[in-house]
């Protein structure tokens, strides 16, 4: 359960909407059911009132929305982020990907998101209500007569497992007490693929890379995939690549998006969020920043606006490609 | 009607195998389930349904239609097909079945589509009920009965049996493969199904989503709707709804050059890429709109117009829940069809 609550969000929106403050709002419109909710572009208080919902399956994070949205609204509009979307906010001005006067940010503090795959594995199909209360979901199905409960620390999406961040880096406003950034266990993984041997590494990936059916969602959701036109999606680039011709191509896919977006991921976690086939695609982007950290100092970013990532900031302390050699990563 | 033990199901599974290749639904490490060809060690999964759906065997993803040689002057056309062999594939859920129906229309009309229609001469679909359908699922929308499956066999699973019904001529002769192992049985055990799972359906929370307002001839009344532009406004624009979509039959045929010749290939397309169509003169859709619209008014107005009133939409639930912003086609009809339309 959130601690901060719907209400507050609904009346904090509709009184700057009312203030004329803000033109529009980004927030979280309820769906069919009650997990399955759709970022939504209000553009007045009833709206609001009437549809906006906030529970602990707004996973969504609103930062790239900005892009698009700042440039069709006429005056300002109000986002609200979570401490981890704030990361991906400040990542984008750093890139000038949109006009920071013409939002007002709003930070909500957020105690983690629920997966509904992980509520589903415990309670199965046939989902017709969820209520949050404490420290459970309370699940109910058409096939059992008395609701499931199910803990929500054990249905958090994995990148809220092992959030790394209660502290908003960036917003207009504060609502509720902001957090800390957290000594996450989040590199475990990646150390688990390190510790494998190259065969079993590539076992590994072969496994999950071979249920991608190429939708690009990953891309799409990614706050650090902002090209106007992919590549991939570019018939005059020469590598425009709808489907994959084998499995090794697929991995290339995957592979040049972590490269491409290598010192700018902020480790969302959006992509394995939004994946249909639940690739842990985050694993490729986290080893990336996990050796940033090693050779050249710990960087998060998106931690502040306009700092130069590593890999675009030129020392005379940086690390040699020898010491790489050293360190035995090419034996690999 | 004949039956089984359930015990003896991959005994079932070895016997077809013997003679085709047997593709079934398997739980993946990652928790959700695809069809894999099945082999000693291969267990049909419980899940109910899979995330790719089973159109990938007769439209795949991405296939090689011919290649091209040059030598000089010459150009060399080879047909890269193979003959196909026969193969089954067990487990389809009625849904889906239904779903070729609507494929069939597209790719067996003329011109036929040989490569498709290569392919589903030879495939066996042995179709299961669904005895514990999700709160996605909206197929009664559509006309489709999960206790009723179709395909060339009908397939009932209780919790220790299993029933196998042959509805076609390639059914009965699949069945025959495994007349040692069955034995001839009554049908109350599968009317008994079929009144459990009419009561479940009547639970479902989509059972009431209707297609009445929609149907050929109504794309005045649609294509201008004011709400196309909220529903669309934070659509990603990726091809999730489209690829894991039973029916959605788009593709795009395209040259690659290998240095010494061309192959042709032809790859899933998806309406909301924004390359979708693009033509010599530019692109007809030039917004997320225009791209998502198309996808609904295509399910649920043109496709009709052009098949007998047959929509293009199963109820499956597989874009209701794999959306990565969890818009999908439910949203879309009870916004512009539904009552608050009225």
């Amino acid at each position: 359960m959130q601690t901060i609550t719907q209400k507050q969000l609904i009346d904090k929106a509709v009184s700057l909407l009312e203030s004329g403050t803000v033109s529009w709002v980004i927030g979280w419109e309820k769906g069919e059911f009650d997990y399955d909710i759709t970022p939504a572009v209000f553009k007045n208080a009833e709206d609001v009132k009437e549809k906006f919902v906030w529970n602990d399956f707004c996973g969504a994070n609103f930062s790239k929305y900005l892009i698009a949205q700042t440039g069709k609204c006429e005056g300002k509009i109000l986002v609200f982020l979570k401490p981890c979307d704030t990361y991906s906010f400040n990542q984008l001005l750093t890139e000038h990907r949109f006009d920071r006067e013409k939002v007002y940010a709003v930070g909500i503090p957020c105690d983690g998101m629920v997966d509904i795959s992980k509520v589903k594995a415990v309670c199965g199909e046939g989902i017709s209500a969820i209520s949050c209360d404490g420290e459970n979901l309370s699940v109910t199905t058409i096939y059992s007569d008395a609701p499931v409960l199910v803990k929500t620390e054990d249905a958090l999406l994995e990148r809220c497992v092992n959030c790394k961040s209660k502290k908003h880096v960036a917003y207009d406003e504060l609502l509720g007490e902001d957090g800390d950034v957290i000594d996450s266990a989040r590199f475990d993984e990646v150390a688990k693929l390190e510790a494998m041997t190259p065969d079993e590494r590539f076992a590994f990936w072969q496994n999950e890379l071979s249920r991608c059916i190429r939708c690009n969602a990953c891309r799409d959701a990614c706050p650090a995939c902002t090209c106007e036109k992919c590549v991939f999606n570019n018939p005059n680039s020469g590598v425009e690549n709808k489907a994959a011709a084998n499995s090794f191509e697929e991995k290339m896919f995957h592979i040049i998006r972590a490269f491409h977006v290598a010192g700018r991921c902020t480790d969302c976690g959006e992509c394995s969020r939004v994946c249909p086939q639940n690739i842990p695609l985050h694993l490729l982007n986290r080893k990336f920043i996990k050796d940033i950290n090693e050779f050249y100092g710990d960087y998060q970013a998106g931690a502040e606006v306009g700092s130069r990532a590593p890999l675009v900031n030129y020392t005379t302390e940086d690390l040699e490609p020898g010491e790489i050699f050293d360190r035995g990563d090419l034996d690999a | 009607m004949r039956k089984c033990s359930l015990t003896a199901i991959d005994t079932v599974f070895a016997e077809i195998a013997k003679s085709m290749p047997l593709y079934l639904p398997v739980d993946d490490s990652d928790g959700s389930a695809s069809y894999r060809k099945w082999e000693e060690g291969k267990a049909w999964s419980e899940k109910l349904n899979t995330v790719s759906s089973p159109k990938d065997f007769f439209f795949p993803q991405m296939e090689n239609l011919m290649e091209f040689k040059t030598e000089g002057k010459n150009i060399e056309v080879i047909d890269v097909r193979n003959e196909t062999e026969d193969f089954a594939i067990f487990g389809v859920r009625p849904c889906d079945v239904k779903s070729f129906d609507v494929l069939d229309r597209v790719f067996l009309s003329e011109p036929v589509d040989s490569y498709y229609a290569n392919r589903r001469a030879h495939g066996v679909i042995v179709s299961v009920a669904c005895t514990r359908p999700s709160e996605t699922c909206f197929c009664q929308t559509f006309g489709i009965n999960p206790g009723e499956p179709c395909g060339d066999v009908s397939v009932w699973k209780t919790e220790k049996e299993i029933f196998f019904e042959a509805n076609t001529e390639k059914g009965a002769e699949f069945l025959k493969k495994i007349d040692g192992l069955t034995e001839e049985c009554g049908t109350e055990a599968v009317e008994k199904q079929r009144e459990d799972i009419n009561t479940i359906m009547n639970k479902l929370p989509l059972k009431d989503v209707t297609t009445e307002a929609f149907g050929g001839g109504k794309t005045m009344d649609f294509f201008n709707h004011p709400a196309w532009e909220e529903l669309s406004q934070t659509c990603l624009g990726c091809g999730t709804c489209t690829f894991v979509c039973p029916t959605c039959q788009c593709y795009d045929i395209k040259d690659f050059n290998t240095g010494n010749g061309v192959v042709r290939y032809r790859c899933w397309d998806s309406c909301m890429y924004s390359d979708f169509t693009k033509m010599a003169h530019g692109n007809n859709r030039t917004s997320q709109k225009e791209r998502f619209r198309q996808r609904f008014m295509h399910k649920l107005v043109y496709y009709p117009e052009n098949n007998d009133g047959l929509f293009s939409c199963v109820g499956c639930g597989r874009c209701l829940a794999k959306c990565p912003i969890s818009m999908n086609i439910v949203k879309v009809m009870k916004r512009i069809g539904g009552a608050e339309n009225e």
